[in-house]
């Protein structure tokens, strides 16, 4: 890369790791894939998890690393969900590219460079079903000359017969441990100062999720300069403050609709996104000690219908409000019609 | 020119609301290594404002010229080619542009156009950013697929270039997106921070204002800027100098909602139905969204209702905006809507008055 852009890189993408064995927590398929750098062998895979735990990294550190700068281009097709993958290019590119004869194993520059091919299928579950089963003749057809690697988030998304032909990895959330480690790290490098509850605070915000954790890092880092705090962090993190969703709280406890609907209004003209503030309020009742098992049992019921809802696209204010209404209803012991299921 | 945009703050330092956030975004673009962003916040709340102001930061002046242009790509899809049209705002440094305009097929210009634009590096190579900056409007609009397939070129063309997704609701965004931004969270300004920028204006202007005129015009803008500066230049219009009980003129389309709902109230018959089906028909012709439409018309009913009706009519509500994003009619899903409520308020007065 050239020096002039090394400083308009990512922290993200500047602390990506290269090599297999470098990436984190994910100790299961590093094995494997250790095992694969000397061997040269390997099957089909499946990478599936979360965001930002390092599917992409370890597919793509793999392919570096089995066959080197030169080797790369001709060797390797990295397709993600920003390429067409619709049932007519898996038919000619990617059927073309796996057809491909290479010329058996041969070291090349202190690369193992193995006799085949690799195919990552980046975000695999944004492929339609059709494409998918396209894929399947090819798979066999060409399984001697080609791998695939397939990325998802979304193991459900991936159609049977594909998954079935494929040793799977489930990619786990980074743990705190871990998480702090790396973190050190980068702090280190970047000369920046952390504290631990700020550490703590940080792994907690970003979910086991080491991107989000990095991004929040570097943020809060122009933002309020190389020693930062907690507070910082959770400012940059977009958490929503614990008062609001007492506050929302507080009005469902009242029995006022009217004052819900205030509260409600509020919140969505603050902006908070609703699918993190149905979390917040999950975690909430779940811990109450006020709140009857059977109450909790009403409130979690619709807070996953309306989690679902807004997945769907639904209206924040609509499911909010509803939510609201509903936790309302539940507090106060009042029934709800019997005719609310449609 | 209109006051919302003649009085649109140029830059970082000029904004009076929202200080602290420009402070913010001036530090985050100092060094170079600058994340991707994504602004969410309610409609008027003031992201563009402050997303073209932080272009000029970092750009300088030369980001403000900008031009307009309507472009047409032509896209080869395997069996055919699809002709798509599309806005773009562009400058040496930037390019503007709202994908989900092109509807279905806005997968398309992910994938194509803004991975080709990611992919260039900017043009004008004497300015000191290493990087170019693509704006993307409305990016909740976007398709799932759409969505996905941005993440990758996020990451991938991430040395030349930055995006700054822009959209109302963050929850509809794909968790793996937000996960590659900073969120960056617009609150809609308070009714004090209207007042404040109605003042600037109206010093701006040279007018008087009587006391209490600019907290009247800020209650009723629902904590929207645009439309309180909206009304501010309407009010200027109907009559000057102003009164101190002059009438803040609502919207055309919400007095007529607010007679939908006195409709569905008065009678509950098939024919009032059918008579409220087309003032429904009326409103969705005239291009107000319909679950805009629906909220509104849920406001006015709440309005109107006693406290043990309320729950169950919020519920329908919900219900029925939800299953109008699933289907592709809205009229039938805003018509179940009346009919469901006509059907439960007639019930209620059955009930309570026999
Ligand atoms: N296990 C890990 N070890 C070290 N760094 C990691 C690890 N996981 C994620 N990272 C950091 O997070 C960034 C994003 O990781 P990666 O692109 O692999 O995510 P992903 O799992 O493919 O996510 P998505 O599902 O969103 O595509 C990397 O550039 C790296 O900086
Ligand atoms: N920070 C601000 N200070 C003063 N006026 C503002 C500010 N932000 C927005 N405005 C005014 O409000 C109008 C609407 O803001 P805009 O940024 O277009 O909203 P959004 O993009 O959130 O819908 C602008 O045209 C401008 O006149
Ligand atoms: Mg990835
Ligand atoms: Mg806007």
């Amino acid at each position: 890369m050239a020096p002039m852009l090394q400083s308009s890189q990512q922290w993200v993408e500047k602390y990506r790791p290269r090599q297999v064995k470098d990436v984190a927590h994910q100790d299961e398929v590093v094995r494997v894939l250790t095992n694969t750098l000397e061997t040269t062998n390997c099957p089909h895979m499946l990478f599936y998890g979360p965001p930002g735990i390092g599917k992409t990294t370890t597919a793509l550190a793999i392919a570096h690393q089995l066959f080197g700068p030169e080797l790369y281009k001709s060797r390797v097709l990295e397709l993600n969900a920003s390429d067409d993958r619709g049932i007519n290019v898996v038919r000619t590119k990617i059927k073309d590219f796996a057809a491909i004869a290479v010329g058996s194993a041969q070291r090349q520059g202190g690369y193992p460079c193995p006799p085949y091919k690799i195919i990552i299928l980046d975000e695999a579950d944004s492929m339609t079903e059709d494409a998918q089963n396209a894929l399947r003749r090819t798979m066999e057809t060409y399984s001697k000359v080609t791998r695939f690697f397939f990325i998802c988030n979304y193991i459900s998304r991936i159609i049977e017969p594909l998954a079935s032909r494929c040793a799977k990895f489930r990619f786990k959330p980074i743990t705190e441990e871990i998480m702090s480690s790396r973190i050190l790290h980068i702090c280190k490098e970047e000369g920046l100062n952390l504290d631990a509850e700020a550490l703590s605070t940080l792994s907690y915000i970003s979910q086991g999720d080491l991107r989000r954790a990095i991004t929040y890092l570097q943020g809060a880092t122009r933002l309020f300069g190389s020693s930062i705090s907690s507070n910082d962090l959770i400012s940059v993190s977009g958490v929503i403050p614990q008062d609001v969703v007492e506050a929302l709280f507080t009005a469902c406890r009242s029995g006022d609709f009217d004052l819900a609907n205030k509260e409600v209004n509020k919140i969505i003209a603050e902006g908070y996104p609703v699918s993190l503030l149905l979390s917040q309020i999950f975690d909430v009742v779940v811990e109450a000690e006020d709140i009857s098992d059977e109450q909790k049992a009403r409130i979690c019921k619709r807070l996953a219908e309306a989690d679902k809802c807004l997945v769907d696209g639904a209206d924040e204010y609509l499911q909010l409000l509803n939510v609201a209404s509903h936790v309302m209803l539940a507090l106060c012991n009042m029934p709800e019609e019997l005719n609310y299921e449609s | 020119m209109l006051w919302v945009d003649k009085y649109r703050p140029k830059t970082l330092d000029q904004v009076i609301v929202h200080q602290d956030i420009a402070l913010n975004l001036k530090k985050l673009v100092t060094e170079q290594d600058c994340p991707h962003l994504l602004f969410y916040g309610s409609s008027g709340s003031g992201k563009k404002t402050l997303i073209m102001a932080l272009l000029r930061q970092v750009f300088g002046p030369g980001a403000e010229k900008v031009k307009v242009e309507n472009r047409t790509w032509k896209i080869d899809a395997g069996s055919r080619t699809i002709d798509l049209e599309l806005t773009t705002l562009s400058s040496a440094n930037h390019v503007e542009l709202s994908p989900s305009d092109v509807g279905f097929q806005d997968r398309y210009i992910v994938q194509e156009i803004i991975k080709e634009m990611a992919k260039n590096r900017p043009i004008d190579t004497k300015g000191k950013r290493g990087y170019k900056v693509l704006v993307l409007n409305e990016v909740d609009k976007l398709s799932r697929e759409a969505q996905h397939s941005l993440r990758r070129t996020m990451e991938k063309y991430s040395t030349s270039c930055r995006l700054i997704l822009c959209c109302n609701s963050s929850s509809k965004v794909i968790e793996a997106i937000r996960s590659r931004c900073l969120n960056v969270r617009i609150n809609a300004p308070t009714e004090e921070q209207i007042v404040k920028v109605l003042e600037f204006i109206g010093k701006k202007e040279g007018l008087q204002l009587p006391s209490g005129f600019a907290a009247r015009i800020a209650e009723k803008s629902n904590r929207s800027l645009r439309r309180a500066i909206l009304s501010f230049e309407t009010c200027r219009v109907q009559q000057y100098p102003f009164t101190s009980n002059q009438a803040i003129p609502p919207m055309d389309w919400e007095e007529y909602v607010s007679e939908i709902a006195s409709d569905i109230m008065k009678e509950q018959s098939p024919k009032r139905l059918f008579q409220v089906r087309g003032k429904l028909y009326e409103l969705l012709t005239n291009c107000i969204p319909p679950e805009i439409v629906l909220k509104r018309l849920l406001y006015e009913l709440l309005k109107r209702l006693d406290a043990e009706l309320k729950h169950e009519i919020c519920h329908w509500a919900a219900y029925y905006e939800h299953r109008m994003r699933l289907g592709q009619k809205a009229i039938f899903h805003l018509e179940a809507f009346v009919a469901k409520f006509m059907s439960i308020y007639k019930g209620f007065l059955i009930t309570t008055f026999g």
